[in-house]
């Protein structure tokens, strides 16, 4: 249970990293990257997974 | 001092020959009628924007709403648009930016931030006051000032007010939600994405809020709208009657880039930009202080120089020292040297309408100039990327506008097909002022019925337009 980034489509703009509750999102040369690890898709914190609220591009953090 | 090529060691020269006397503070020839907050601000001074120049420091990436006319996936060099930038930078990598850029360019009164995302948005906000925090501490001389679309900034206003941050611009594009979920599919607000019609009614709320805090506070707010043509150009109106009921102090209503190109919504929905007469009708309908705000150049979150110029590319990271020392004396003298000037156009200026009200006949007419800066006409007609449009007749000079010629990305683009969107620009005028220009342009431009004029190099602006309408009368006196 864990959410990922597309990374063609990521901007970069770092807008999921700071809302992310878990600390699972971390930038990986100029894109970002989610550690399965630690992504709880946001279960117990908010309604929605945070990252993919507020990613800008459609279809970039996704269900794995 | 002709033209904006000023550099710091060529301040010194001339300022050892000719020192001014230092100009005492609230001295009436440097502001002219305008908030003193601003008066040295190129993007709200008209005046102002021939001496001074901005920077914007890209350090906000995130967003926390999207726009249709937005997509800040793309880049490109030659491209200038709000929400664009050519690289991101840490806090530390954008303050040696603002130091080096202080160091070369003594113009430079202003440092803003402006995205490439929102500079107050969750991840943006807290690297937007570092950086105002650092350039406050290095810099005293620099105004900062902030462009935010206002869903964040009713909560960042006190700390922003402490920071010494007196204007702020929020982009605004409707009052109402029915408008408004036109021109944003979403917005991210406290955990939620929301979309539809509860995203532009939160956020007209929040906005409206942040302006009133700001106002409140006792900030300079200015407002930038988006004309978007069939979505909000009937609903301007209400927009500027609301944003001034609550004490904004200025409204610019831009017109919408959407180039399909850009790969934003508008740009592949095929929704058409605004002509250069309906923006203006738009302008008119709001009762907009022509003066004022005619000048925007919709430049990019990294755009360096004067206005209408990007010397970004000069002070990219890899090019920009870790640290740089600023000579402090020699912006100093620049602000003195800019203030005799301004006190010199002033007076030509005064000249240039006396000798116009004295003429009894001559209808109005519309003159295109090239400048580069400092009230002159000394622009070659070849470098010229954009045009300073007047109307002229007995009655004075009036600013009409800065119509852009290079608003397009040029990559591919050929000589004729540049000639055409000059054209275009020019529309409506009859005479251009240059301070050089060739020979075919020149016949071109004469074929199209615009008159090229290349007499009044290197003076005023206002001494080339009123002078040019008194040669017009004379030789009409004569064929009639």
């Amino acid at each position: 249970m864990a959410y990922k980034i597309i990374a063609e489509q990521c901007t970069g703009c770092g807008a999921c990293e700071f809302e992310c509750p878990s600390k699972a999102i971390k930038e990986k040369n100029g894109v970002f990257a989610i550690n399965a690890e630690k992504c709880t898709e946001c279960e117990g914190s908010f309604d929605t997974p945070q990252c993919a609220s507020v990613c800008p591009v459609d279809d970039t953090c996704v269900p794995v | 001092m002709q033209g904006s090529v000023v550099s710091l060691a060529s301040i010194k020269r001339i300022a050892a020959l000719d020192r001014p006397a230092p100009v005492a503070a609230g001295c009436p020839s440097q502001a002219g009628g305008v908030d003193p907050r601003v008066a040295d601000h190129p993007c709200y001074s008209e005046e102002a924007h021939h001496y001074f120049a901005r920077m914007h420091v890209a350090v906000a990436p995130a967003c926390n709403i999207q726009c249709n006319y937005c997509n800040r996936k793309f880049d490109c060099a030659n491209e200038s648009r709000p929400g664009v930038v050519s690289e991101k930078l840490s806090v530390e990598q954008g303050l040696a930016k603002v130091m080096a850029v202080a160091a070369s360019v003594p113009q430079m009164s202003v440092v803003g931030i402006a995205g490439p995302g929102d500079s107050l948005a969750g991840a943006s906000a807290p690297k937007t006051l570092a950086l105002f925090e650092a350039v406050r501490a290095q810099l005293p001389d620099v105004k900062l000032c902030l462009s935010t679309n206002g869903l964040a900034l009713a909560e960042h206003v006190e700390r922003l007010k402490e920071l010494g941050i007196d204007h702020i611009t929020i982009t605004m594009n409707a009052v109402d939600a029915k408008v408004g979920e036109k021109i944003y599919p979403w917005i991210f607000w406290q955990g939620q994405r929301l979309t539809g019609r509860l995203a532009a009614q939160t956020l007209l709320d929040r906005q409206l809020l942040g302006i009133e805090k700001a106002v409140a506070a006792g900030m300079l707010v200015k407002i930038n709208s988006v004309l978007i043509p069939g979505v909000n150009d009937h609903h301007l109106p209400e927009v500027h009657k609301a944003v001034r009921a609550r004490g904004v102090f200025l409204h610019n209503i831009m017109p919408l880039i959407s180039n399909p190109e850009h790969g934003t919504v508008f740009g592949l929905s095929g929704q058409r930009a605004p002509t250069n007469a309906e923006l203006e009708a738009v302008q008119a309908a709001c009762g907009i202080d022509a003066k004022l705000m005619r000048h925007c150049r919709q430049c990019r979150a990294d755009a360096v120089g004067m206005l209408g110029e990007d010397r970004g590319q000069e002070f990219t990271n890899d090019l920009v020292a870790a640290k740089t020392e600023v000579d402090f004396e020699a912006r100093d003298l620049y602000r003195q040297l800019v203030a005799k000037e301004r006190e010199d156009r002033k007076q030509a200026a005064k000249r240039a309408g006396l000798g116009l009200a004295q003429m009894t006949h001559g209808q109005k007419r519309r003159v295109a100039v090239c400048t580069k800066g400092g009230g002159r006409i000394n622009e070659h007609f070849g470098h010229a990327r954009e045009f300073r449009v007047y109307d002229v007749d007995a009655g004075g000079l009036s600013f009409v506008g800065v119509r852009r010629a290079d608003n397009y990305c040029q990559g591919g683009w050929g000589e004729e097909d540049h000639m055409e969107a000059i054209l275009k620009a020019l529309d409506g005028c009859q005479a251009v002022l240059v301070s050089k220009i060739g020979r075919c342009p020149k016949d071109e431009l004469a074929k199209a019925g615009i008159e090229a004029v290349d007499r009044f190099a290197l003076a005023y602006i206002e001494e080339g337009v009123s002078g040019w309408f008194a040669d017009q009368a004379q030789l009409n006196k004569i064929t009639a």
